[in-house]
């Protein structure tokens, strides 16, 4: 699974705002937070399978807490992104424009 | 027909019984011996004429697996209501009760979820005041 149809879906999305919000939820707390703070009243099982895609795509991580399952973001495969795609600071650009008038 | 009895599953009534009476803090109603097991109800302090939570042991093979995957997904099956969830979050980690979900505001209830020790998981919640 590529990060890049992991985040595509608003649900996903969502699971990974939730979860930045609060590291180490329960099933349970993201849906109570997904259908309170988003209106998003999807099934649990629905909310699993979605947890399973982004698990997939290693942006996140699941511990057992005692007989708990719990959930963390994983932000590190998100920087292949901006390896991809640098982000130019306003600096690169007025830097490469000067390189561009010296030419 | 009334709403008099709501039952909770535990492991063990007698260790449940000090948690919901010493830790919790409701009180003894019933404890009537039943060769076996007991049937033990407690009550809140703030309403002891009130609905009687009954100490039900776990001793049907079909709830092991019902409660595991409760437990696992994180899943409160029994609520109680109480006025300020934080202070009670912070009351009972200091009597050193776990939490699985800390006092988490979801717009028109303040929740919180905690293990009970004796196979559940408990949700408290707090219904805000209405604008």
């Amino acid at each position: 699974m590529d990060i890049y149809r992991a985040i595509a879906d608003r649900t996903r999305r969502a699971i990974l705002d939730e979860l930045v919000d609060r590291s180490g939820q329960s099933l349970f707390e993201l849906c109570a937070r997904l259908i309170m703070k988003h209106g998003i009243g999807s099934s649990r099982q629905a909310i699993s399978q979605h947890l399973d895609v982004l698990e997939a795509a290693g942006l996140i991580r699941t511990r057992r807490e005692g007989r708990s399952k719990l959930h963390w973001f994983e932000g590190a495969p998100l920087k292949a992104i901006g390896e991809r795609w640098p982000i130019s600071t306003a600096e690169d650009t007025s830097h490469s424009t000067d390189e561009d008038n010296e030419k | 027909m009334r709403i008099n009895w709501t039952s909770v599953c535990v492991d063990d009534q007698e260790k449940a019984l000090r948690f919901y009476t010493e830790t919790l803090g409701f009180r003894l109603k019933h404890n009537i011996p039943l060769g076996e097991h007991a049937w033990i109800t407690v009550v809140s302090e703030e309403a002891p004429e009130g609905t009687e939570l009954v100490l039900e042991p776990a001793g049907h093979p079909a709830v092991v697996p019902f409660r595991k995957a409760l437990v696992e997904d994180g899943i409160p099956y029994t609520a109680f209501a109480v006025d300020d969830v934080e202070a009670e979050h912070e009351r009972l980690v200091a009597e050193g009760v776990r939490f699985v979900q800390p006092p988490t505001d979801l717009g028109t209830v303040i929740t919180a979820v905690f293990d009970d020790t004796c196979g559940n998981l408990i949700q408290i919640m707090e219904e805000k005041a209405q604008p």
